[in-house]
């Protein structure tokens, strides 16, 4: 067992772990938090996507150990505490960009950390940019023109609020970029997980 | 989020945000897997690595010396109480059905079938202890092919059945009086065009793997489970393992799509099942992704040789289909009828007077096949539209101009086929053409030439798909003369609740399909109440103790029905009530917008919120009125279900590295009414993605001995954002005439159209250069074998993927 501290959501969790296993598995059978989900056991599918000191990462891909010390936001800690959606989150409901939802979580994650990084992609940089995660569902149509909305969405509210927004909400509110370091220097994932700290 | 505009005229027909949505995009979604009982424990399963061997030893003992591990067992230690699993479709009298334990009890027929079971304090302590299970094979011989199969001295499945042919089924249009004969039709033909069409083996590839927890409380016991059936599981584990039906709820919770992969009673379910009887406490099991791959049902698989006969001037005049279908080594829910679901559709949309459809399944030591996102009708739809454009090419005509010389004009409707089908409505020419103006058909015929003309390396393919699908299933009277179990009816019941708010149970599942908004809308309209005041339960037998589940686009097209009927009788029902509120005759009320008036009179009426009141206190009801404002309702449709549509695909093809583009792909679909146009579109997106999957990118590969090599998502290459092109959709509006919704299904239909648009244009960029076919998927390699093939004036289309 080794002892691990991390930030899930705004929430510190302290707790011991066997070392083989996985943030995912951690997340959602120590932490209970299920809205991340697994969807397949080879790093293709995405539907575990978390962020991981803002950056996304397939979280089956990571141990629970690689992410000590880190600052973990899930879907469920992507909504303002009051309530309001995340403009990803708010642009998926819009635009009909989801179906049966099991690849839901992990789409929004990783869009959202694909326009932290494009603030204003084409729709080739967006499909190139979700490659890591699938969908059954919409044939992805509709995914594209959400994560297209939702930038556009974040631009004209950061233009609208030069300030960083005082929200209380996690990550990637527009105006408040999501944290590019994480305590101890940065950290840098790449789409599949790949955790270099 | 919440929506809280005034109600402001129909809902059918407008673009409503979903419902569904919420819990779905914050992560609070009820998934199985994420639930967790008290003192439950984690199921692993241990699988054949065999395609086909006798279990000579198997000892779990070890296992249980293990840390944290509860129970271990094999199909020996429950032969007794584990039931068979059932197949609810002996499509013929003479069907070989052989058992089909859940854990194999002395013999394993494909790799991955489960052998033992452990239970542990958690997943990770179970998947440890299934290493320390002992067991041992002799292997037996292992039979792939189908035609292999069918061989006299082939190894057998099953070897006490004495023959791997479970069926054959015929269907002759001569024999059934509904047409002519094949065999004259080809004798009197002035063109034969036959050709060998191959439907690889797919993988459904939901993305939710399948879970199920059961939990057993005294002698009732509860059952959570990723399905597509929650009321068939229920019905079926009752009558398979003894257990009284009224003692076994069922609960689908939400569940994360399907296509026809959850619509099975699995051996995990009813393994798990058997395990927390054994224990007497909660159990769950949830498989991995290769477990799914390896041991969900597959989809497709068939042979299909097909014979078309016509006139020089482009009549055809009749098609003949020689199937070989793929069972796999076992028979699951509707294993036998899947391919039989396209076997009315070899005609698809076109006037053919001879018909003969011919199926044999064949058992294999393979994982068995099943329903998958069309289930039969996309074999038809593909091997009709190809061959269509094959005859094209033999007859040298516009391959559109042959589909409008033999297709059901509009004013033809209804219209009974040579396959005994009997199509209400459509209007095909409609479709086309709205679909050739968007496609800039004839500018893409003119580019095709030139690039033909001056030998580009890209060549320009325009495929068509002009198809037609059975669905809304299913009128209970023809699944009984297919000899299928159950019924096609769906029910649904409506209730108001004091304070004027509405639930609505349907027995419907959905997984993906936006019921509960979509419901609300129907319900909204009919009775005059706010979207948002209308609640939709379903998939849990106890509060929707009636159903048939989702399946075959028949939710709306049947569900749908039943639950504007329930809406009627509450109608009627709280008429004498609205009457006596506003002391009036019953007869002179009529019931609009919600409100029941006095005809002729504008002045103020009594809403159905006001009758629910009411009914509430009963204070003051009319003599021999029941205190209740409900309604319940089952609809058993008369006939099925014939959306239809004409798909366009435009590919570049480059011909030095066979790598296929898709530039364009129209599809323009008549589901008939609609209820939400958003959620219309987003089926024929997903759908028509699955169609274009199984053109281009998937396949499931056996190697020789029967491992599957595409057991991952690393191998079976599901298409991802990057590998789609944007669809241009519309629809036209042909209402179905035999309900008073008008809709048609629409969930199958872009995946039944679109694998032969695709094919087609593949084959269509490249029949200049001798190709006539492309196995499927067209792969870089298989379409560059294909060029080579033709170049040295070989006919087929490559063999490897």
């Amino acid at each position: 067992m080794t002892t691990i501290s991390m930030t899930v959501d705004g929430v510190r969790y302290d707790d011991d772990v066997e070392p083989r296993t996985l943030l995912v598995h951690h997340l959602r059978d120590r932490l209970g938090k299920v809205g991340t989900v697994v969807g397949c056991d080879t790093s293709n599918c995405g539907a575990c996507t978390v962020l991981m000191d803002g950056k996304s990462v397939k979280s089956c891909t990571v141990f629970a150990v690689q992410a000590d010390g880190t600052d973990i936001t899930t879907v469920e800690g992507l909504a303002a505490r009051d309530g309001e959606m995340h403009p990803v989150q708010q642009a998926f409901h819009e635009t009909h960009a989801l179906q049966c939802g099991y690849c839901t979580p992990g789409m929004i994650m990783s869009a959202v950390d694909l326009l932290a990084e494009n603030p204003d992609p084409s729709d080739a940089e967006i499909r190139e940019g979700l490659e890591g995660n699938l969908c059954r569902c919409t044939g992805y149509q509709n995914i594209i023109k959400a994560v297209r909305e939702a930038g556009q969405a974040m631009q004209t509210a950061t233009a609208a609020s030069p300030e960083p927004a005082t929200s209380d909400a996690g990550n990637g509110v527009p105006g408040q970029q999501p944290a590019a370091t994480a305590p101890g220097g940065p950290a840098h994932t790449t789409a599949v997980g790949e955790v270099r700290t | 989020m919440t929506v809280t505009e005034e109600r402001t005229g129909a809902e059918v027909g407008r673009d409503r945000h979903r419902k569904e949505d919420a819990r779905l995009i914050t992560g609070r979604t009820m998934w199985t897997e994420n639930l967790s009982l008290p003192g439950m424990v984690h199921l692993a399963i241990l699988r054949s690595p065999m395609a086909h061997a006798r279990i000579t030893n198997l000892d779990v003992s070890p296992a249980l010396r293990l840390p944290g591990v509860v129970e271990a067992f094999s199909g020996r230690d429950v032969a007794d109480m584990q039931g068979s699993l059932p197949c609810v479709w002996p499509v013929t009298e003479d069907i070989v059905m052989p058992d089909y334990p859940p854990l194999a009890v002395d013999e394993v027929r494909h790799t991955g079938e489960p052998v033992a079971v452990v239970a542990a304090r958690d997943r990770a302590s179970a998947q440890d202890a299934l290493e320390a299970i002992e067991i041992d094979y002799e292997p037996l011989p292992v039979v792939l092919d189908m035609e292999a199969a069918l061989a006299d001295d082939a190894p057998l499945v099953h070897g006490e059945k004495g023959t791997n042919r479970c069926y054959t089924w015929v269907l002759d249009s001569a024999a059934a009086g509904t047409g002519d004969d094949v065999a004259q039709a080809e004798a009197d033909a002035e063109v034969v065009v036959r050709r060998r069409f191959i439907q690889q083996r797919l993988i459904p590839s939901f993305m939710e793997p399948r879970s199920v927890v059961v939990d057993p409380t005294g002698d009732q016991i509860t059952v959570w489970s990723a399905t597509q059936v929650p009321h068939i599981l229920r019905i079926l584990l009752s009558m398979s393992t003894g257990v009284a039906e009224h003692k076994i709820r069922v609960i689908a919770p939400d569940v994360g799509g399907g296509f026809g992969g959850k619509l099975q009673v699995t051996p995990e379910e009813f393994i798990a099942f058997a395990a927390a009887r054994r224990f007497g406490r909660p159990v769950k099991y949830t498989e991995s992704r290769s477990e799914t791959m390896l041991s969900g049902h597959h989809g497709r698989d068939q042979i299909q040789d097909i014979t078309v006969t016509a006139r020089r001037d482009g009549t055809v005049t009749g098609i003949s289909a020689k199937l070989l279908a793929n069972m796999g080594a076992y028979l699951g829910i509707i294993t036998p009828g899947t391919p039989l679901l396209g076997a009315f559709m070899y005609g698809g949309i076109y006037k053919f007077p001879a018909y003969r459809l011919e199926c044999t399944g064949v058992f294999t030591n393979t994982t068995k096949t099943d329903a998958y996102r069309g289930a039969g009708r996309p074999e038809a739809t593909f091997a009709l539209e190809r061959i269509m454009d094959e005859l094209a090419a033999e007859l040298d005509m516009e391959p559109m101009e042959l589909r409008r010389r033999n297709w059901i004009t509009h004013d033809e409707f209804p219209f009974t086929t040579s396959a005994g089908l009997t199509y209400d409505s459509g209007n095909y020419e409609a479709a086309t053409d709205k679909a050739m103006e968007m496609f800039g058909y004839d500018d893409l015929r003119r580019e095709q030439a030139e690039r033909r003309a001056s030998g580009d390396r890209i060549q320009l393919g325009i495929g068509i798909s002009t198809y037609t699908e059975m669905c809304g299933i299913a009128p209970s009277r023809v699944l009984g003369q297919l000899r299928y179990a159950a019924g096609g009816w769906e029910a649904a019941s409506v209730r108001m609740l004091p304070t004027g708010k509405v639930e609505v149970v349907t027995g419907t599942s959905p997984h993906g399909q936006s019921h509960e908004t979509a419901w609300s809308q129907i319900v909204a309209d009919q009775l005059g109440v706010d979207f948002a005041d209308i609640e939709v339960l379903h998939g849990d037998t106890r509060t929707s103790h009636k159903g048939l589940d989702t399946y075959g686009s028949r939710s709306l097209a049947v569900g749908g029905i039943a639950l504007v009927n329930a809406c009627q009788k509450v109608v009627d029902k709280a008429k004498p009530i609205a009457a006596h509120l506003l002391e009036c005759d019953p007869a002179d009320l009529e019931f609009v917008e919600g409100q029941y008036r006095v005809k002729g009179s504008p002045g103020a009426g009594k809403t159905l919120a006001d009758c629910a009141l009411a009914v509430f206190t009963s204070h003051d009801l009319p003599d021999g009125v029941e205190p209740s404002l409900d309604g319940d309702a089952t609809f058993d449709p008369e006939n099925f279900s014939y959306p239809h549509g004409t798909h366009l695909c435009a590919t570049e093809v480059d011909t030095e590295t066979g790598r296929v583009t898709i530039r364009s792909y129209v599809a323009v679909d008549d589901v008939g009414k609609v209820v939400n146009p958003t959620i219309v579109e987003g089926q024929v997106h997903g759908g028509v993605a699955q169609g274009i999957a199984q053109a281009l990118y998937e396949e499931a590969i056996y190697d020789d001995d029967g491992n599957l090599m595409t057991g991952t998502f690393v191998d079976y290459t599901l298409p991802s954002s990057a590998d789609l092109p944007d669809f241009t959709t519309d629809r036209t509006e042909t209402p179905a005439t035999g309900h008073p919704l008008g809709t048609k299904g629409v969930g199958e239909a872009g995946t039944i159209a679109s694998t032969p648009a695709v094919v087609n244009a593949v084959v269509d960029a490249l029949r200049h250069l001798g190709v006539n076919d492309v196995r499927m998927p067209c792969t870089p390699e298989r379409v560059w074998q294909a060029i080579r093939n033709a170049q040295g004036n070989a006919q087929e289309g490559g063999d490897r993927p």
